[in-house]
């Protein structure tokens, strides 16, 4: 019978066979698997540096069967930006969420796209500083409530959230600026299509390149998973809407 | 051949003779001109060069290029040395190398852009967070600063840590005729460590990280043993007219140099003292400095600060012996007839 097999589905060549620590109904572990199928596609495994961030995914150098470094709160797309500038045959991406983005990093990040940076920038927006324990994150909704804003964020004395894709598209040295989610299986194509996409971009050297991942937290937020992804679908994509922020031209013909 | 050059730009140019592929750094003064000279002898020699936004973005790029085994550097000055310090706690418990010199100028805070050395402790004694001390190098000429650069450079890749170039304003901004080495091409040698992409090897990490209490303990007695090889190994210091001195004076850097001055001066007047001068501030040289101390009779100390290497002289000498203090803040520079006058005052004591 076994001539009539065929295999289907596998773990991905860049994924490491190993247990994860990401709680149940996480997407990291799906934008994880996401980035090891575009690595083992775009064959740049044995050429690739990943640099995890600190926060939930500051382990996500166990995950990936490519070199990993492990960098400062915020600092990651600095860390890329030697490593690139001095090593521009390698390919080099960050995974950062938001805490270590946008609010320790914002810096970091800001400067490293101005600077049009071949780099590529994975980033994580669950709205909430999960390995910490939940407290309010830059990109807290209005009106969230977490362990550091208990009567719910009030943007009176906590400020706004901050829209990441919305500001760095703003940026010249910014070559592909894109938001997707992973809630449902077709927006996970769609988020994996774009991954492909900036990791092209940072092939062709077009400059900096960046995918907003609008993502879940159920242990945080206090949910179910699939509780969770219902709050992406219709709190957080409302305030964070998907779409492609800022593409240049020859991004376009890329294939 | 010898050539006029001004101190920032020598730590420069000795750092590309060095063969430094890479080089991070932000502006500040009194250090500007590092930066400068480097923007633009690295891109002619086709070698990287990028402005931070910042020191920590400077040193955080320096950690990232040291990563993947390559001859890298920033300089900066001290409000900016303060920011690296993250950085640098992650680099020396990330067992790569990096070369870090600080132009010293007047705090705390904004201070001023005058000389001093009220860094002494943070360079010295760690700075950031955790266990760790790099390698500290602190020349009084621009020469030596050029020497000790390209020294930094072999020592940060035998003992893979960040070693530092101590100096002040005064270093930095001071013209003086120095000669350089043969330029080296920067060699890119077999690193297993290295992240260069994880092709017919298993991949590389490089973290400081360790969540489980026993394999932290155990990293940091890997690096524990490194800085002890360096106190074992890396001790270095330069005497003056210590021959029959009864008084001794420590000082380090630009304070060493105008030291240097009185004490030829009250040699001549008949009073016996010498200058011992650490080179190495991390190591100190306790053992040498206990020695020479044993044979005399006063100490005094003279710092471009409120005094902090006095610390380590005391302990050096075990306070055997009166231990005097001159030191000048505000970024003041002493004159050597002060410093003379302090040597007399030891005298019939």
């Amino acid at each position: 019978m076994t001539e009539n097999v065929e295999l289907v589905f596998s773990r991905p060549e860049s994924l490491s066979d190993v247990v994860t620590h990401y709680c149940p109904g996480c997407i990291h572990g799906i934008v994880h698997r996401a980035i090891a199928e575009v690595m083992d596609e775009l064959d740049i495994r044995e050429r690739t540096i990943g640099i995890a961030p600190v926060g939930c995914s500051v382990l996500a150098y166990n995950y990936f069967e490519c070199d990993f470094a492990e960098a400062a709160h915020g600092r990651a797309p600095a860390m890329a930006t030697g490593m690139k500038r001095t090593n521009p045959n390698l390919i080099v991406f960050t995974y950062q969420g938001d805490g270590d983005l946008a609010s320790i990093g914002t810096n970091e990040l800001i400067h490293a796209a101005a600077r049009g940076e071949n780099i590529t920038t994975i980033f994580i927006n669950n709205a909430v500083y999960g390995m910490t324990g939940g407290q309010m994150a830059p990109t807290t909704l209005p009106g969230m409530v977490t362990t550091s804003s208990p009567f719910g964020r009030d943007v009176k004395t906590h400020g706004y959230p901050v829209r990441v894709c919305e500001l760095v598209s703003q940026l010249d040295g910014s070559a592909y600026i894109v938001r997707r989610t992973g809630y449902k299986p077709a927006e996970v194509r769609r988020m994996q299509k774009a991954i492909k996409t900036a990791f092209q971009v940072q092939m062709a050297g077009l400059g900096y390149s960046l995918v907003e991942v609008v993502s879940n937290c159920p242990t945080n937020w206090g949910m179910t998973p699939k509780e969770s992804l219902k709050f992406v679908e219709e709190r957080m994509i409302p305030y964070y809407p998907l779409g492609d922020y800022r593409v240049k031209d020859e991004v376009k013909t890329l294939k | 051949m010898k050539v006029l050059m001004k101190g920032n730009e020598a730590i420069a140019e000795a750092a590309i003779r060095a063969g430094c592929d890479a080089y991070f750094g932000y502006p500040i003064t009194p250090q500007t001109e590092v930066l400068e000279y480097m923007s633009r002898r690295m891109l002619e020699l086709g070698r990287v060069f990028v402005q931070a936004e910042s020191e920590l973005g400077a040193i955080n790029m320096v950690y990232g290029a040291a990563c993947t085994g390559v001859r890298v550097m920033t300089t900066t000055s001290s409000p900016g040395f303060s920011l690296m310090q993250e950085g640098i706690s992650y680099i020396a418990m990330s067992f790569v190398p990096c070369v870090i010199a600080n132009i010293m100028r007047g705090g705390p805070g904004l201070g001023n852009i005058q000389p001093a050395q009220g860094d002494y402790f943070q360079m010295t004694k760690g700075g950031g967070h955790g266990d760790y001390n790099p390698l500290v190098l602190a020349p009084s000429t621009v020469q030596e600063t050029v020497d000790l650069t390209i020294e930094a450079f072999d020592l940060a890749d035998k003992y893979c840590q960040p070693v530092m170039v101590i100096a002040d304003g005064m270093i930095g901004q001071i013209m003086e005729p120095v000669e350089f080495p043969e330029m080296q091409v920067p060699q890119r040698p077999e690193r297993p460590w290295a992240l260069t992409g994880a092709k017919g090897r298993k991949k590389n990490i490089i973290t400081s990280l360790f969540l489980t209490p026993s394999i932290l303990e155990r990293e940091n007695l890997r690096l524990q043993k490194i800085i002890a090889e360096i106190r074992a190994n890396e001790v270095r210091y330069s005497e003056y007219l210590m021959d029959g001195a009864e008084i001794i004076v420590v000082a380090y850097g630009t304070a060493g140099r105008i030291v240097q001055t009185a004490v030829k001066q009250a040699r001549a007047d008949g009073i016996p003292v010498g200058l011992f001068r650490p080179i190495s501030m991390f190591p100190f040289p306790y053992d040498r400095l206990g020695q020479v101390a044993a044979m005399a009779r006063q100490i005094l100390v003279v710092e471009l600060s409120a005094g902090q290497m006095i610390e380590d002289v005391r302990l050096a000498t075990r306070c055997s012996l009166p231990i005097s203090f001159y030191g000048k803040l505000g970024g003041l520079v002493p004159l050597p007839e002060e410093i003379l006058e302090e040597i007399k005052k030891l005298v019939d004591k």
